[in-house]
This record gives structure tokens, C-alpha cells and sequence, in this order.
């Protein structure tokens, strides 16, 4: 293994700091840092964007609609005249804004129910054990279909038509999704309260939470990250999926997978309207999964590289 | 054997019911209720309201209401699409064989596409194959099914015309045209489904090759001076099988989900679009009893997978 000697270069000239030596391996991913440059780049245009391309989402010129690609409308325009990058800025905050925090709903469910898990020794941790196999073996799509059927109107009337579907897509896409993080920090959880240093935390005095809090659970969070990311991508293809059956936002909040779904109908005579949003949709989850994987080489402490 | 897939089924049987009961409360926990037409509707008296209340049991207590569900579907009882003017057990019957059709045909490309490109790629790792391979398996599984359709339709209908973009049941043709013109409007369907399949499964195949070809009984079988297809197929891809078959079974909630927008795209009249209609429609029995069907199919496949298990790793059914 040449890769011995590789280990430490950092060590070796005195100064050693992780986040330089994380870099470092994350770096030797290339598609990983230019998914990470794709990936900022979308997230200032959809944060920045509207104060610099100031067309509204909904402006209406049907005289100009259909029009391809042109210095007015970069993207072009779909069948009533509104300008397709516009949208597409407006509907790029909400994509990325559910993926991650559906992100962050799942992680949060996973990271508490595979951590109980994986510190009882008793049928509680086979019973949250058997749920997570339940729950993987359900349905996702149809269920999510389901869900938001049945709850769509009573939350549209506590948080307003749009901010409703937000807080259940949101709710349903990260409730549906956390079992993998909980499988991955239940095994993780496993084999590191069995380690010496929990041991001494133990032996010192430490209560349980104290333990999970301050030693195990720091210690299990690389592979939560890398899973983490992943769920990104995988929520923000859900959220999508589910504007494209035209089930997702209301029809006027122009979501990327929303863009798809209007345009679909009009393949024929404007491929463009449907080419930039998926375009889009699929640079983001490329992006995001090509970081992923990227992170996995610099969290992952054990693999040499 | 016998007895070991027995045992699997006996282990069915409880991740059925508790996905029943998944579906039941949320059934029970979404607002308004069956009869609310009936409420708002000045016309039927306040006591009729509540003798009908009584007589479906909408008063009993949850978990009786939940047996008596239950019981009602095990007996093939799923209610009436007042949509579709007719009993849900026929109208599933009717969509269901087009469903199985697609998923069959795209699993088999998949597996078709994935095993020997996985297994080429991992006898030759790091090589140009395996990294252009790996890139398009990257890209393949990035790329959501309901793009790829739209892409598919750009190309190959509108652009090119060659194949037609919407399904039919009732294909004119006899004889031969009608298995010809059943497959060509599928190409479509099933290759978006298969290899957005095929894409990770590809990787699957690829890893659980690169865990087997290291280990030492690999270079036993050399030694012994076997050929390399020999060992490849015979010793190794028959032990890295074991995982990628409880990968492909733990995907199969996926491939439903990609199986209802390839539906919906391709206007393939089978249970997901099903789904979808009924859902635009407030069909509440039919999308109940769909979605049931969706939970089924995926508890079947992971028995399936189960008994391929066991095939796959004799040990393993003698536990």
C-alpha cells in the first residue's frame, strides 16, 4: 500500500488542522468540487436572482408566448407570455428550499430514533428496528400521493395555500425518508459505545445523554452528512415528482417540476420550456449526489487516499 | 426449502398488517370524513345522518372500525369508484396486468443492462470502462424518470418519429402487428423505467463484485487453473449476488414510484395512473385500495427475493 506513507503529509509538516486534511480529500474529487462550484453558483442565482432579472413570474404577454431562447427572455416564454427564467428563479427557492429542509426533517427523525435504538439493549430498540424495516418497505410515492390528499385542504386553511403544501411536503417527503439515517447511526451507535473512551466517560460519571450528546454522537456523524446530502437530492426529486403529477404546490407557484408539468403538453412546438426546468432539476441532483460522494472520500477517515 | 419459504410467508403476514395499519390511521387521522357530503346536504335529516353513521360503524371505537376494514378488504370487499361506476376489485383487475407488464419488462432490462456491465466493471476496476461506466450510472440515477420520459417523447416521437408517445390497450391490428405494435409502443416506457433500474443497480453489481473477487477461495478457484469466465460466473458472481438481491428488493418502493410518472407520461392505462385520476377525481376508495395494491406488490417482491435468497445462499434457509 503505497498509500501508507500518504497517510499524513499534513502531520508531517507540523501543522495539522482537519478541516485542511477534509479539504484535501474532498479535493481529489474533481467532479465533486465542480458539482460543489455548480451548486453554489444555482444557489446565488436563486437567491440573488430576482433582485437582478427584476421580470415578474406572472406577467402575461400572449402575444410573445411560445418564443424560444432570446435576449428578452433568455429561456424563453411559455404559452402566455411569462418568461421562463423568471420562474424558474422564483420556483429554484422553493426546489432547493424543500430539499433541504425535508433534509433536516429526516436527519432529525433518524438521527433521534436510531440513537434510541442503538442505546437500548432492550425490545425497544428491536421494536424502532422493526418500524424502520416497516417503514422501508412501504410505498413512498403512492403514499406520499396519499398523504397529500388527505391533509391538502385542512393545512391550506391554518398556513395559507402555499405555505401549507410547503409544511406538508416538507412534513411527508423527510417523514418518509429517515429510515436509512436511522439504520446508518444505529450501526454506528453499536459499535462505538462499546469503545474504550465511552467507557471512561462512563466510568467518570457521564449520564446517557451526556454520553450520546458530547462522545458518540460527534463521532457518528460522517456517514449522517454524506446520507444527508444524498437526501437533498432525493427530496428535491420527490418535490418535483409530485408538482409534475400536478399534486405538488398550486398551480401558480411555478416549481421546476411544476414548469415540467405546464410544459409537457408542448414538446412539439416548445421543447425549451421544458428542457431549462428539467435541465435545472437535474444539475442540482447531479450536483449535490457528485458532493455526496465527494464527502464520503473526505469523511471517511479509514479510506486512504 | 419448502419449509424455509413457509417461514418467510408466516413473516409476511406481519409487515402487511402493519401496513395496514400505517394506512388505516392515516385514513382515520385525515380531516373530514366520508359522509361530510351527507352533512352539508340540507335535505337528509339530522337523524337519518346518524342511523347511516351507525349502521358503517363510523361511532365504534378506532380499533373496531380498523378490524372491520380489514375484514372487508380480505374479502375482496374494496368498495365502489362512484367515478368509474364500478366495483374497485374490477377496475384494479382491469389496470393491474399493464402495471405488471412495464415493471416486469423494465426489471428484466435493468438486469439485462446491470449485471453485465456491473461485472465487466469490477473485473476491471478503475479501468476506462469502469469509470465511463460509473459516470453514466451516476448520471443515470440523477436523471428523475419523469425528465428522462420527456426527453425520450423529444426524441424519439417528436423529433425523430419513430415511436408513437401514447400507450393503448386497444391496439387495431391483428396477429403478428398487434405483438409487434404492443412492443413498439412499449420501448419507451420500459427503457425510461428500466435504466433509471439499471443505473443503480449497476453500482450494486459493481461493489458486491469488488467485495467477493479479493477474497482468498477467488484465488483458490484460479490456482486450481480455472478459465476466468469460469470463475466469474461460477464462484464469484454467484456469492456477490446475495447482496445486490436485497438491494434490488429494497428499491422495489422506487421502482413503483418511478413505475406511476413513467405511467402517467406515457398515458399507460394501469394502476398508477390509475392513482393519479383518482386522486384529481377525490376517488377516496379507489386511491385507498391503490395504494394498498402498491403496499402488496411491494411485500411480495421482498418474498420474492426472500426465496431467491435462499436459493442464491443454501445456508441461509437452513437457519
Amino acid at each position: 500500500m503505497a498509500g501508507l506513507t500518504l497517510a499524513s503529509p499534513s502531520a508531517e509538516r507540523g501543522v495539522y488542522s482537519p478541516w485542511r486534511e477534509m479539504w484535501r480529500r474532498y479535493s481529489r474529487h474533481k467532479l465533486a468540487v465542480v458539482s460543489a462550484f455548480l451548486l453554489l453558483v444555482l444557489i446565488l442565482a436563486v437567491v440573488v436572482g430576482p433582485f437582478v432579472w427584476r421580470v415578474k413570474i406572472n406577467d402575461i404577454d400572449v402575444i410573445a408566448g411560445m418564443q424560444g431562447p432570446s435576449l428578452a427572455h433568455p429561456f424563453g416564454t411559455d404559452d402566455l407570455g411569462q418568461d421562463i427564467l423568471a420562474r424558474m428563479i422564483y420556483g429554484g427557492r422553493i426546489s432547493l428550499a424543500v430539499g433541504l429542509a425535508a433534509m433536516l426533517v429526516s436527519v432529525f427523525i433518524g438521527v433521534l430514533i436510531g440513537a434510541l435504538a442503538g442505546m437500548s439493549r432492550g425490545a425497544l430498540g428491536h421494536g424502532l428496528m422493526w418500524l424502520t424495516d416497516l417503514f422501508l418497505s412501504l410505498p413512498q410515492l403512492p403514499l406520499l400521493l396519499l398523504l397529500i390528499y388527505l391533509f391538502r385542504d385542512g393545512l391550506k386553511q391554518v398556513f395559507g395555500a402555499e405555505g401549507g403544501i410547503f409544511v406538508l411536503i416538507v412534513l411527508v417527503i423527510g417523514g418518509l425518508r429517515w429510515m436509512p439515517v436511522a439504520r446508518l447511526v444505529r450501526a454506528q451507535f453499536l459499535s462505538i459505545r462499546e469503545k474504550e473512551f465511552v467507557e471512561a466517560a462512563r466510568a467518570l460519571g457521564a449520564s446517557p445523554v451526556r454520553q450520546v450528546v458530547r462522545h458518540i454522537l460527534p463521532n457518528a456523524l460522517g456517514p449522517v452528512i454524506i446520507a444527508g446530502t444524498i437526501d437533498v437530492a432525493a427530496a428535491i426529486i420527490a418535490e418535483s415528482t409530485l408538482s409534475f403529477l400536478g399534486l405538488g404546490f398550486p398551480p401558480d407557484t411555478p416549481t421546476w417540476g411544476r414548469l415540467l408539468f405546464d410544459a409537457k403538453d408542448f414538446l412539439d412546438i416548445g421543447p425549451h420550456w421544458a428542457l431549462f426546468p428539467g435541465g435545472a432539476i437535474f444539475i442540482a441532483v447531479v450536483a449535490i449526489n457528485f458532493i455526496g460522494d465527494g464527502l464520503r472520500d473526505a469523511l471517511d477517515a479509514r479510506r486512504v487516499i | 426449502m419448502s419449509q424455509y419459504v413457509l417461514r418467510r410467508l408466516l413473516i409476511a403476514i406481519p409487515s402487511l398488517l402493519g401496513i395496514s395499519v400505517v394506512l388505516f390511521v392515516v385514513l382515520a387521522l385525515a380531516p373530514g370524513d366520508p359522509f361530510s357530503e351527507l352533512a352539508t346536504n340540507p335535505n337528509v335529516p339530522p337523524e337519518v345522518q346518524a342511523a347511516l353513521r351507525a349502521k358503517f360503524g363510523l361511532d365504534d371505537p378506532i380499533y373496531l372500525r380498523y378490524l372491520h376494514w380489514l375484514n372487508a378488504m380480505m374479502h375482496g370487499d374494496w368498495g365502489f369508484s362512484f367515478v368509474s361506476r364500478m366495483n374497485v376489485d374490477t377496475l384494479i383487475l382491469q389496470r393491474l396486468p399493464a402495471t405488471l407488464y412495464v415493471i416486469g419488462s423494465a426489471q428484466i432490462l435493468a438486469l439485462l443492462v446491470a449485471i453485465p456491465v456491473g461485472v465487466y466493471a469490477a473485473t476491471k476496476p478503475y479501468s476506462l470502462f469502469d469509470q465511463i461506466a460509473n459516470t453514466f450510472a451516476f448520471i443515470g440515477f440523477s436523471l428523475p424518470t419523469f425528465f428522462t420520459g420527456l426527453l425520450f417523447i423529444l426524441i424519439f416521437s417528436v423529433t425523430l418519429d419513430w415511436l408513437p408517445f401514447v400507450y393503448t390497450t386497444d391496439v387495431k391490428a391483428t396477429g403478428i402487428h398487434w405483438v409487434l405494435e404492443m412492443i413498439r409502443q412499449a420501448i419507451m416506457p420500459v427503457a425510461v423505467l428500466g435504466l433509471f433500474q439499471a443505473a443503480s443497480m449497476t453500482r450494486f453489481v459493481r461493489s458486491a463484485m469488488l467485495d467477493v473477487i479479493r477474497l482468498d477461495y477467488v484465488t483458490t478457484a484460479r490456482a486450481k487453473g480455472l478459465g476466468q469466465a469460469t470463475v466469474i460466473v461460477k464462484h464469484v458472481m454467484r456469492n456477490a449476488m446475495i447482496p445486490v438481491v436485497t438491494l434490488i428488493a429494497l428499491q422495489m418502493p422506487a421502482v413503483f414510484g418511478g413505475a406511476i410518472v413513467t405511467e402517467q407520461i406515457f398515458r399507460i392505462p394501469g394502476i398508477g395512473s390509475l392513482l393519479i385520476s383518482s386522486i384529481l377525481s377525490n376517488d377516496t376508495p379507489v386511491v385507498m385500495a391503490v395504494t394498498f395494491v402498491f403496499a402488496c406488490l411491494v411485500v411480495l417482491f421482498n418474498l420474492i427475493a426472500d426465496v431467491l435468497y435462499g436459493w442464491l445462499d443454501p445456508r441461509i434457509s437452513l437457519r
